[in-house]
């Protein structure tokens, strides 16, 4: 077995901001890598040049043997809907808002060269219960759901395709606790269950420990401590991974 | 026979970044062997490192000097120098632990709990059972118990498919006499069964029924001036 997607020597720099400052990464199949750090930390940039959205100055990205940003805009836009899934914090960046539920979902099949119009709707609804959505929604549009609806729906159109690794951008960010639980669980459960390979950017320590397997700590573009997710937080080395684990509340 | 465990020259510190970089050793020299069918209970006053040692043989903490073997898969791996993988590897299928303290997951029932470990949902239902945790509380979330029921939820987990090699950490620090009977047997039903075991057993009765060795881990000021 081998890494599913490598990263080396990442450089990239917003004038004179080092948005990335030599990181080195890599993700092994069924593998959930948490990346954790403050906002400004390089993590957000980290996840666009890992799925390919953005440019590195220097080093490279290789999934399953490619050159990530040797692509062309075809290849990459093939790779994210059938091997990726990309989570987006806001839902409303990942879904059409003007397309049922259903089409959501049954849209990313479509893309990803499913044909049959029954096969599809089937796939829609078992993809709704598996997400906890009441398939008698399907034609809704997402509009008409809550937050939490509205990000098991994301999450319901980016895993239909069954992909191999999926990027994850802070997606219990901005939900109500209660909710973010529910959805976590239910990560937890489906990454499980799909064998997936996942990067998956929080500041909630709580939800690393839960979720990931690995986890990287990123201050100032730079990768400062990374390893078993259990022992970064019961052990962290860093000062700042200290910090960050002793500012959290016990509830 | 060749050890299941050899622990070589462990050494542990922490340097508290945030309290002035201050460093405490708690650790130093530490080596012992652990045979297949044998339990040793680790022994010495409360803070001289008995829950540290045991996080390092889990992998939970990391070790600052020596070795850590552990015989996975028929060869010696070195958990004090092994990455994040092998750590994971090593625990799934050689290195059990069950603390005193049960991290509950939302929402996920006891009794899958236990299933999670690979077993099938009679037997998880049976192991439960025999650690008299009454059916009623099998389907929910563990969240709610008491202290002795997460514990009881927790070496059910920890029982279902023992590793070779386990690590109790106060097994039953929270639990009546007649559950500390129930564990005692579990002890000795895995030990028979050629698991190695080290424990920490805050329970006088315990410890002498179940431990074949003690180990003596004593504060680092003690062994300093030994």
């Amino acid at each position: 077995m081998s890494a599913l997607l490598e990263a080396d020597a990442l450089h990239l720099r917003f004038g004179a901001v080092r948005a990335l400052d030599d990181v080195a990464v890599s993700i092994w199949p069924g593998e959930v890598v948490a990346i954790v750090g403050e906002s400004g930390s390089g993590k957000s940039t980290l996840l666009r040049v890992l799925s390919g959205q953005v440019a590195p100055d220097a080093g490279g990205v290789r999934y399953a043997g490619a050159e990530v940003h040797a692509l062309g805009e075809a290849q990459r836009r093939r790779l994210m809907c059938t091997d990726w899934g990309y989570v987006h914090q806001n839902a409303r960046d990942g879904l059409r808002m003007g397309v049922s539920a259903g089409g959501n979902i049954g849209e990313r099949l479509m893309a990803a060269g499913t044909r049959h119009y029954g096969a599809i709707r089937d796939a829609a609804a078992e993809w709704m219960v598996k997400v906890e959505l009441d398939p008698a929604r399907m034609d809704d549009r997402p509009g008409m759901f809550s937050g939490g609806m509205q990000q098991r729906l994301q999450i319901a159109r980016c895993l239909v395709t069954q992909p191999k690794l999926v990027f994850m951008d802070e997606p219990t960010g901005g939900l109500d606790v209660s909710v973010q639980a529910r959805l976590l669980d239910l990560l937890r459960r489906l990454v499980g269950e799909l064998g997936l390979a996942a990067f998956f950017l929080t500041h909630d320590i709580a939800a690393a420990r839960l979720l990931a397997h690995r986890i990287l700590v990123m201050r100032h573009g730079r990768v400062v401590e990374e390893g078993l997710a259990d022992r970064v937080l019961d052990d962290p080395r860093h000062p700042y991974t200290q910090l960050l684990v002793s500012s959290v509340l016990a509830a | 026979m060749s050890a299941l465990l050899a622990v070589e020259g462990l050494g542990k510190d922490f340097t508290l970044h945030l309290q002035g970089g201050v460093t405490l050793a708690v650790l130093r020299g530490v080596s012992f062997t652990l045979h297949a069918g044998e339990c040793v209970a680790l022994t010495g006053p409360s803070g001289a490192g008995k829950s540290t040692l045991m996080r390092c043989l889990q992998g939970n903490y990391g070790a600052d000097a020596g070795r850590i073997l552990v015989r996975h898969r028929g060869a010696m791996v070195d958990l004090a120098a092994a990455d994040a993988r092998a750590v994971r590897e090593v625990r799934a299928e050689t290195l059990g632990y069950v603390s005193q303290f049960l991290r509950a997951i939302p929402r996920v029932p006891a009794i899958e709990l236990v299933m999670a470990e690979g077993v099938g949902r009679e037997e998880a239902r049976g192991l439960l059972l025999r650690l008299n945790l009454p059916e009623r509380l099998h389907g929910l979330p563990p969240a709610t118990f008491s202290g002795g029921e997460q514990q009881r939820v927790n070496l059910a987990r920890g029982f279902a498919r023992p590793r070779p090699l386990m690590l109790l950490d106060e097994p039953t620090a929270s639990l009546d006499a007649a559950n500390r009977a129930v564990v005692v047997q579990l002890i000795h039903e895995a030990k028979a069964r050629g698991c190695g075991i080290i424990g920490i057993f805050h329970d006088a009765g315990v410890r002498d029924a179940v431990a074949d060795r003690l180990f003596p881990v004593l504060p680092l000021e003690a062994t300093e001036a030994a």
